[in-house]
């Protein structure tokens, strides 16, 4: 090897690549400190973020943020309907793909072209938000968790895709259950199905994310507050500083309640993103490969 | 006698023929009623689509009309482009236009590269474990809801937040952040890199762990530093991943971060927080004008898609004669 030209660069290139890990340190700094910030706020007494910053002192430190979100049942509700949607809308989204990318994937399937025509279609135009909207009300779910669960559930983009890892199942395994005497639904759902864990467990991931981080579909389609999903709810408090009520009730000062309202802000921000961000590291993998198999949101 | 024979052949050719032509269409049938199954497996995902998709397609002739909802599209009278005509020529059409474009084109200018220079970075530390727990880390904002990022921004961006307060040790004056115009636009960019970048980059370093590593033990051989390596191979493996992903951005650009910049927006800033979306939503749904919402919504798309075949176009022929 020549040792010699790697000497003649590398005081110059170790010197990049020190540079390189100070950015990097930044970089992750520049991330994790508001996150750090936020969760430390949410255990602190408001008066006390408020006058002088984070504090590590135990007698600055409350559990009076969270008290208040789970004696008022908004966030509790607000999770709950989102857990609900986030499913509904998943189920779906993940059940229809798929057979509608099975069905595409048999190359012999008469009409299959138009169909396929049919779906790249819909991916480049759209009626847009208003026309959307007075289809949706016309059919009645205004008001319904209907709204948020069925008009965005089938992603073309996404047939597309179960289409080509689909046709990519060696043919000689469907054969073999052909020869077996096994009917489409069955070769469909003993050999196809097995084999496609993967591709399924990714479009249910990233519908179940876009579905529970969602807001504006639930905005403009569901005016009963009982039915509003946790973004939702999170957005009266975070946004319109609107702190429901029965949460900071017991406070008489207009100056007290404000400070608690506050401390709301922050403890409900971490009881909305707790779950997420404890489960993403354990999908990691998922992630990366959802991504390579065809940038999914 | 002689031509008995030949009678036969060619009834026997024109029956041959004739079956077979009936047994393509019979086939086609056949095939329908032996496979009905996999057209079931398709009605519902095409049955949401057309009710989804479609009929609002339909929909958008409420652009050319005075809708009403009690008169229906049968029943509303056509009144042509005079609902384009007229948000053309509405005193705020040029702001509401030009807050659109440049708030996606500055993201798009900023937002882009760094996902590629943090991948380029990434792709030089050494350590697997220490590359993967970064990535960890820098994937983290990316499942931060748009609601919770917008109220992390009031939280921060407070006259008595954090960041503030910082600024007020060092001039003595807190900034009004959120209702000051002339700040939007920075905050919706930057909070938009922090919370996307990192996730944006996972496509491009897994182009750079596919590239071939003795291309670059071949330049360090030669003599290659460290800068050049990275310009003349990875740059070079990420070019058509850029250029899928720059198209793709460019074809999004009349439809970008609308859901963050609604969330984002105060009485105070609206001259640069009005985009085309969010006045369409206001006008369109909160007030209820129907067929101007769906109008500028119209217009909206079309110059979408007009961008989109722009850009397809410029990135072929810039990778047909200078790229390669």
């Amino acid at each position: 090897m020549s040792k010699q030209t790697l000497i003649n660069n590398s005081r110059f290139d170790r010197m990049i690549l020190f540079l390189n890990k100070i950015l990097l340190i930044l970089i992750v700094l520049a991330i994790i400190i508001p996150i750090a910030y936020v969760v430390v706020g949410s255990f602190l007494k408001p008066n006390i973020l408020l006058n002088q910053g984070i504090s590590f002192n135990p007698e600055h430190w409350t559990l009076d943020g969270y008290r208040r979100i789970f004696e008022d049942g908004s966030i509790v509700r607000g999770f709950l309907n989102s857990v609900l949607y986030a499913s509904g809308f998943t189920f779906i989204a993940v059940s229809f793909t798929v057979l509608a990318g099975y069905a595409l994937s048999v190359e012999t399937l008469v009409g299959g072209k138009i169909i396929t025509v049919f779906f790249l279609f819909a991916m480049f135009f759209n009626g847009g938000m208003i026309p959307t909207y007075l289809v949706v009300r016309s059919l009645g779910l205004i008001n319904t968790p209907w709204a948020i669960i069925l008009p965005g559930a089938v992603g073309v983009w996404n047939i597309i895709l179960t289409r080509t890892f689909f046709k990519g199942v060696p043919k000689e395994l469907k054969e073999a259950a052909e020869i077996d005497g096994a009917s489409d639904f069955r070769i469909f759902i003993s050999v196809i199905l097995p084999l496609s864990k993967p591709i399924i467990f990714v479009i249910a991931l990233f519908a179940f994310i876009g579905q529970w981080n969602a807001y504006f579909d639930a905005m403009i389609y569901l005016n009963d507050r009982s039915l509003y999903p946790l973004q939702l709810v999170l957005r009266e408090i975070l946004v319109q500083n609107e702190v429901p009520p029965g949460m900071i009730a017991d406070q008489l000062a207009r100056a007290e309640m404000q400070r608690a309202a506050e401390m709301i802000k922050y403890s409900s921000i971490v009881v909305a993103s707790l779950p997420l961000m404890v489960m993403y590291p354990f999908f990691q993998k998922y992630f990366e490969k959802g991504v390579m198999v065809g940038s999914l949101k | 006698m002689m031509k008995q024979p030949e009678d036969v052949i060619n009834k026997g050719l024109m029956k041959d023929v004739k079956h077979d032509h009936m047994s393509k269409k019979e086939s086609k049938w056949a095939y329908i009623k032996k496979n009905y199954i996999l057209y079931l497996f398709l009605l519902p995902a095409v049955t949401l689509v057309f009710i989804f998709k479609y009929i609002p397609m339909y929909g958008v002739l409420i652009a050319f009309q005075d809708f009403s909802v009690t008169r229906g599209i049968f029943g509303s009278d056509w009144v042509g482009l005079a609902h384009f005509r007229s948000f053309l020529t509405s005193p705020n059409f040029f702001q509401i236009f030009s807050n659109t474009i440049k708030l996606s084109v500055y993201g798009l200018v900023i937002g882009f590269p760094v996902p590629v220079l943090l991948a380029l970075m990434l792709n030089q530390v050494r350590r697997a474990k220490i590359k993967k727990n970064i990535q960890l880390i820098v994937y983290a904002p990316h499942f931060i809801s748009t609601v919770v990022i917008a109220g992390m921004i009031f939280i921060f961006l407070s006259p008595a937040g954090p960041i503030n307060a910082l600024i007020t040790q060092v001039t003595g004056d807190s900034i009004a952040f959120m209702s000051n115009p002339a700040y939007f636009r920075t905050i919706f960019i930057i909070s938009g890199v922090w919370q996307g970048a990192g996730f944006s980059s996972i496509v491009y370093v897994a182009a750079l762990s596919n590239a071939d590593p003795q291309l670059h033990d071949a330049a360090t051989i030669d003599g290659a530093s460290l800068l050049q390596r990275i310009w003349h191979i990875d740059v070079q493996v990420l070019k058509p991943v850029m250029a899928v992903l720059f198209i793709l951005a460019v074809g999004g650009i009349m439809g970008v971060g609308f859901e963050k910049a609604y969330l984002l927006q105060t009485d105070m800033n609206i001259p640069a927080s009005e985009i085309i979306d969010t006045y369409v939503y206001k006008r369109g749904l909160l007030s209820g004008d129907w067929s101007f919402g769906a109008a500028v919504g119209l217009f909206n798309t079309i110059i979408g898609l007009i961008l989109l075949v722009i850009a397809n176009g410029v990135i072929k022929k810039l990778n047909g004669e200078t790229l390669y």
